[in-house]
């Protein structure tokens, strides 16, 4: 007998859907944080792969910041309307009034610091044991140190000396009162590998995704960066029209677009191949400040 | 395109970062804004100091070590890579257990002004007891050694007698410098006396999850979906991955531990109907008969040779800080199943210098030992020899949750192989 062949996108998919169903097993009250973003929307297909016909055994949760791009809100509730699963979504704006938090200064205010509290705040009013992210381990060197099931204390912190051995791949999400822990079913894959995935599935994604004329802010990096009602800008700064799209769909004040004519998933996939720049890299205006800075705010709850 | 998941292994300062580091840079899977930052480095030589790119953690540039398993990609036009980066210090045994664990080869490094230490011993102890059966001796710097084949001879000679002892299956020798990059993608004429292959030519042939596909069919229910809904009011499927082999439409199946026969009604892979399903796929199986089972359980083929067992003898290597003495109490979790068990005896620790088996009285932190378990409800297992998927476990505490160590199953006491119930369906 022929022994089946089997893609690595069939591997990853396969390892995926088997920690989405240990979640499934092992937690009383899981979530799966949702922001519209390419790598939650693979998740969600993985979540349809691993639990259907029956319901996702978690709701769908997202963390507003308030500077979120409308096109990926629209997004957000279509997708969770058609998979007919519950959306939470809690924002940023109610944690910094209920908390008299300081809103962000400088030209750029990215509320990405402020998600963690309301990330926090939201854990506990729903009493979640589990919180499902798409973040990957190629993404940046701290995350490329993480477990898959990651143990988080009463504050949400990432203690990267105190992680437990993770062997085979037998998931121990074991937890004490007040504890939490983040898992991330998609860590061993590439942004090219959820690229070739979502160009293997033909899943939907928000068009802000697609090449699309936008009219931006120069940044003195040479970056481009959307223009919004939420940033600062003197008059000097210099506003140009150009076709762009973005590799992230994160806070609209610290997410760069590239530049880019790519209309379909075969365009951004030549794009990427072709593509010299890391997605933080190329797109993330917050990440740059230390090449420690991913570390620290993992370490203080942040995902 | 197929998926290679190795582990890098090696004495501190035998250069693991530098030959990751090479791999990704010669492989261009390193992006320009990543190599700025390296850039910005000072460093030693003047140059980009490779290394950087593994070591993620602030202690670890601070002190200049790797502490914790970091895990990279990189992908040729052959093979994805997984590439485990694990500790060369000897406190770390334990992450070098973790990143073994998942992987399908060894790179065994070791510096040719060194050759073969303890550490190279070590490693490649736990690599072999984990169950890897490809093994790269890479034999680092041989720059600094003037390039001498008769250096490289000696270190392959002595590294024969690891190999023998350990019976590893696989050995592929390779001089190099990581550093150069000199054999670790092209060839190098600086090593023009050796014809082998270059690592990446090694690791982009090296076939990869033999095993799983051809052993026998194993699977474990992680999931029961029962939607109970107008569509689908009576559904009630199996969700798990397939552990090893294939399952068929129609197999005889038995339910354990409970011993229960049915039939399988259907496969489905992503809501599709299959004829046929194997390793590593998850699927959901639908049985012919409204039976119990729920998580944790086995459904194997009535036939198989898996063991019903309450008592095992194991290998682990302890991950706590505190010692294990007998009479400690802890979960087993194997897999999907969780239960009750008490460590009844230590019956030796291994030398992981000689390989040898002394008496001891109890584990250390980092210590090979044989244990016995009694569990309080009964494991479905095969030998981890036989089955790297359902000989493996670890051990939990059950206050703190803590894993405290990474166990796979040598023998079976009292247990029992499955009969089929003898009746036609």
């Amino acid at each position: 007998m022929s022994t089946p062949h089997f893609d690595y996108l069939d591997r990853l998919e396969a390892e995926a859907i088997h920690i989405l169903r240990e979640v499934a097993g092992q937690f009383e009250r899981p979530a799966l944080l949702f922001s519209g973003g390419k790598d939650s929307i693979v998740l969600t297909r993985l979540a349809e792969k691993a639990f259907r016909p029956g319901r996702f055994p978690f709701p769908l949760v997202h963390v507003d910041t308030g500077h979120n791009f409308p096109e990926v809100l629209q997004f957000r509730d279509s997708l969770a309307a058609e998979l007919g699963e519950k959306l939470i979504v809690r924002s940023v704006e109610d944690t910094i009034k209920r908390q008299r938090l300081r809103e962000p200064g400088g030209k750029f205010p990215s509320r990405n610091p402020l998600q963690t509290y309301t990330l926090l705040e939201t854990i506990e009013e729903f009493q979640f044991d589990a919180c499902i992210g798409g973040a990957r381990r190629d993404e940046e060197k701290a995350r490329a140190k993480e477990r898959i099931f990651s143990v988080r204390d009463e504050f949400g912190q990432w203690d990267p000396k105190r992680q437990r051995p993770e062997l085979w791949n037998v998931y121990n999400g074991r937890i004490q009162r007040g504890e939490n822990v983040r898992v991330f079913p998609i860590s061993n894959w590439t942004e090219l590998d959820v690229w070739r995935y979502i160009q293997r599935e033909n899943i939907a994604l928000p068009s802000i995704y697609f090449g699309h004329p936008r009219t931006c802010v120069v940044l003195p990096s040479g970056q481009l960066l959307g223009l919004n009602e939420h940033l600062r800008l003197d008059e000097t700064d210099e506003i140009v029209e150009r076709q762009v799209r973005f590799r992230t769909v994160g806070d609209s004040t610290c997410t760069a677009a590239v530049e880019s004519d790519a209309a379909t998933i075969d365009d951004i996939i030549e794009d990427l191949l072709l593509a010299k720049v890391s997605e933080r890299g190329a797109t993330r205006l917050d990440d740059n400040i230390s090449e420690a800075g991913m570390e620290d705010r993992k370490r203080n709850g942040y995902f | 395109m197929d998926l290679l998941r190795f582990i890098t292994c090696g004495s501190v300062d035998d250069g693991k970062s530098t030959l990751i580091g090479r791999l990704l840079y010669d492989s261009d899977s390193v992006s320009l804004d990543v190599l700025a930052a390296l850039e910005n480095r000072p460093t030693v030589h003047g140059t980009v100091d490779l290394a950087l790119l593994t070591d993620g953690l602030r202690a670890e540039r601070e002190q200049g070590i790797t502490i914790d398993v970091a895990y990279k990609y990189f992908t040729t036009p052959r093979r994805k890579f997984i590439i485990t980066d694990a500790p060369g210090h000897v406190q770390y045994t334990r992450n070098m257990v973790t990143g073994a664990s998942t992987a399908d080869l060894a790179i065994v490094l070791v510096d040719a002004r060194q050759g073969v230490v303890e550490q190279t011993r070590r490693h490649s102890l736990i690599a072999s007891l984990v169950g890897i059966r490809h093994f790269v001796l890479a034999v680092n710097k041989m720059d600094l050694v003037n390039n001498d084949q008769a250096v490289f001879d000696q270190i392959v000679a002595d590294y024969a007698a690891v190999a023998d002892q350990l019976k590893l299956p696989h050995v592929t020798a390779i001089p190099l410098s990581a550093l150069l990059g000199d054999n670790i993608v092209a060839h190098s004429k600086n090593l023009s006396w050796y014809t082998g292959p270059s690592l990446l030519e090694h690791l982009e042939s090296v076939p990869a999850f033999e095993e799983a596909t051809i052993a026998d069919a194993r699977f474990q229910v992680q999931y029961v979906i029962r939607p109970q809904t107008d569509d689908y009011p009576d559904y009630r499927g199996y969700a798990g991955r397939i552990q090893s082999g294939t399952y068929r439409r129609g197999d005889r199946v038995h339910i354990l531990p409970s011993g229960q026969e049915s039939v399988i009604e259907a496969i489905e892979v992503n809501q599709q109907e299959v004829e046929s399903a194997a390793a590593p796929q998850a699927v959901v199986l639908r049985l012919t008969d409204d039976v119990d089972i729920s998580r944790g359980d086995s459904i194997v083929p009535v036939g198989s040779q898996i063991h019903v067992a309450k008592e095992l003898e194991a290998t682990i290597c302890w991950m706590d800080e505190r010692p294990l003495w007998p009479g400690r109490k802890l979960l087993v979790q194997h897999h999907s199943a969780v239960v009750k068990a008490v460590v009844s005896a230590i019956t030796y620790k291994v030398n992981v210098r000689t390989y040898g088996r002394a008496a001891t009285e109890s584990a250390q932190l980092n210590d090979i030992v044989g244990i016995r378990l009694k569990t309080a409800a009964p494991l479905v297992v095969d030998s981890y020899q036989q089955n790297r998927a359902t000989g493996a476990f670890i051990l939990v505490d059950e206050l703190s949750g803590d894993t405290l160590a990474a166990g796979m199953v040598e023998t079976m006491q009292n247990s029992f192989v499955p009969e089929p119930l003898g009746f036609t369906i």
